[in-house]
């Protein structure tokens, strides 16, 4: 990687973080909340990616990582009236502790048997938000709104129910996901992350730890799954058991898929295009699971390196 | 109830739950040994059995029984139709990746659920059982369609056993399962033999959603749980070993059952699941897997 390629990556990728930023200007009320929403969403696939893209390790669990956060936030605010701040730090740390343990027992499955293993698990956290229904309200799930106080920065009072915070916070939390995950894959560790997804048993004949390293990007990516779900809660407020099931696992494959695996602009491309074509889909016709079922084999037929793969194979080998 | 013909309701449950669990299993664990591919719309395919036989019935109207035997043979021929149809028109584009296939397949199960919402509606709808008889114990009666479920799952597996271990075709399949290459030089039609596997086990998925549909009901959702069910079986049995996806089958099936009747479902899913965990942490290859690593 030449130093050249270095500049080009720095500045593509911030100019998308400041456009991001920027927009909140420009768009109308509706594409505002729809961008933050996406924003949030595009944090939790940059997340996703980094353990599918970049480590080659494919999970159908990540709800369980989101919900985690989710709950996490969500309940420490509606029982026990914690600050946003703190729930989001438990959301976060409660991710963690989860991603470690289910880590532990995992990481020495690979391939196909990981990808059972961990739809099972999210499978069984979801079953764990209906059965303690009394305390999550299972489906039905609760609102923190009322519960929530706003954020109080150097005597200024910032209430989560304003759209700007919304969007700005949204930005906070996808931004920092965003090139927490570039200065990753492209550091060292991201490189024997490459490695693994290449060739596990070369990588581990030249004397790495591929489990440790397989280890570390499952919690990386679980725990950016955790601060996306707790960002969700905070910001728009409801916490259901539906954000556990199993349509929020496979909805950050989706996105990923469409923007490009491996591609760090892919998931958020993705998130953004795949919310605006349910979006309009919705409008049209009942059958937006049609639209989600139809887009993945078209993809995986015509198009398996997403959009943002296929210009990179064309235009823009230097992406990373 | 005292404890004991408690506990003797809950191992029947527990028994009928193993034998339909087998035979999904079985499905699923056949195409991943010849295939190697997991097929993530296989609870599609049973819950299409299932809603096919809620159609056949209806159609027929008056005569359960008869509707019930032409289900048994249209759900798993229309089941098989699709399943050849995915593979020619997916799976054999994407030359069987595993890991593409995962994705088409989680776009498979999407499109179907679709389908069957759109042209079947939201509901559960409850199909009448084509016999009806109780057997009375001396504490319970207990459905008599129920065992008959468990029997013919049990001879259906029987029969597929012998024709896998005796048959022509059996042998073509496990000489794919063995060596594909190799099977193909010594003139065995290998991309044939695909298209027949995965067909096949989409009709075993099929066929146990058949034959479940009269003891619950039929909805566009409940291809989940047998798809998870039949994962944690193939898990603990080894991904593509059938025997020890049997002995998986009757495992789960008998500590679900159990667990259901005593306790609770949702209770017995968490703990099945905790189970393989626990499996997997010691043996990651399964209890009768070939190990790994």
């Amino acid at each position: 990687m030449t130093h050249n390629a270095t500049t080009k990556v720095l500045v593509l990728h911030l100019a998308i973080i400041v456009a991001l930023f920027l927009a909140q200007f420009v768009l109308g009320p509706y594409h505002h909340t729809n961008v933050a929403r996406i924003m949030v969403f595009g944090a939790f696939a940059v997340g996703y990616n980094v353990l599918l893209g970049y480590t080659g390790l494919m999970s159908l669990g990540h709800a369980m990582f989101f919900a985690t956060g989710l709950y996490g936030a969500g309940l420490t605010v509606y029982y026990f009236g914690f600050g946003a701040i703190e729930a989001f730090a438990v959301g976060v740390a409660a991710t963690f502790v989860v991603a470690a343990i289910f880590g532990l027992i995992v990481v020495r499955t690979a391939g196909v048997s990981f990808l059972i293993v961990s739809l099972m698990f999210a499978q069984a956290a979801f079953l764990t938000t209906l059965y303690f229904n009394r305390i999550t309200r299972g489906d039905e799930g609760f609102v923190i709104s009322s519960q929530l106080r706003p954020l109080e920065i150097a005597g200024a009072s910032f209430p989560f129910s304003d759209p700007s915070m919304k969007y700005n916070v949204a930005w906070l939390v996808f931004a920092v996901s965003f090139i927490a995950s570039v200065a990753l894959v492209r550091s060292p560790i991201g490189r024997i992350w490459i490695a693994i997804r290449e060739n596990e048993a070369r990588t581990r004949m030249l004397g790495y730890n591929t489990y440790k390293y397989k280890f570390l990007a499952l919690v990386i990516s679980a725990t950016i799954a955790g601060a996306a779900g707790a960002t969700y809660a905070l910001l728009f407020s409801y916490v259901g058991s539906t954000f556990a099931s199993i349509q929020y696992s496979i909805f950050p494959l989706l996105w990923t898929l469409v923007g490009g695996v491996g591609t760090i602009i892919g998931p958020l491309l993705g998130t953004g295009l795949m919310f605006y074509l349910i979006d309009i889909a919705s409008g049209l016709t009942e059958s937006h699971l049609f639209v989600v079922g139809a887009v993945l084999v078209v993809l995986i037929l015509w198009l398996p390196k997403g959009i943002m793969g296929g210009i990179r194979d064309r235009w823009l080998p230097w992406l990373p | 109830m005292d404890f004991g013909p408690y506990l003797f309701l809950a191992l029947l449950e527990g028994m009928v739950t193993a034998f339909v669990l087998a035979l999904t299993a079985l499905g699923l664990s056949l195409v991943f040994g010849v295939l190697r591919i997991v097929n993530i719309a296989h609870g599609e395919f049973f819950m299409l059995g299932a809603v096919l036989a809620w159609w056949s019935v209806s159609l027929v109207g008056d005569l359960p029984l008869v509707g019930f035997i032409l289900a048994l043979l249209i759900g798993p021929l229309i089941v098989g139709g699709i399943a050849i149809a995915t593979d020619w028109l997916i799976l054999r584009r994407i030359n069987y990746n595993p890991e593409s296939t995962i994705v088409a397949t989680i776009g498979l199960l999407y499109i179907i659920q679709q389908a069957v919402l759109t042209l079947y509606g939201p509901d559960a709808r409850p199909v009448p059982a084509p016999i009806y008889f109780r057997i009375d114990f001396p504490w319970f009666g207990y459905s008599g369609y129920k065992l008959i479920v468990a029997g013919m799952s049990g001879l259906l597996i029987l029969a597929s056993w012998i024709a896998l271990s005796r048959s022509k075709l059996g042998l073509y399949m496990r000489a794919t399962q063995l060596n594909e290459e190799m099977a193909q030089a010594f003139g065995v039609p290998v991309r044939r033999i695909y298209a027949l596997v995965f067909a096949v086990g989409a009709m075993f998925a099929a066929v146990a959603g058949v034959l479940v549909v009269p003891i619950r009901q039929a909805d566009y959702l409940m291809g989940l749980e047998p798809l998870l069910l039949s994962f944690i079986v193939v898990i603990i049995g080894g991904l593509g070993n059938l025997k020890g996806t049997l002995v998986a089958a009757f495992l789960i099936g008998l500590t679900d059952g159990i667990i259901s009747v005593m306790i609770s479902p949702t209770l017995a899913k968490i703990l099945a699941t905790l189970l393989v965990a626990l499996v997997l942490a010691v043996r990651p290859g399964g209890l009768f897997g070939e190990q790994e690593a």
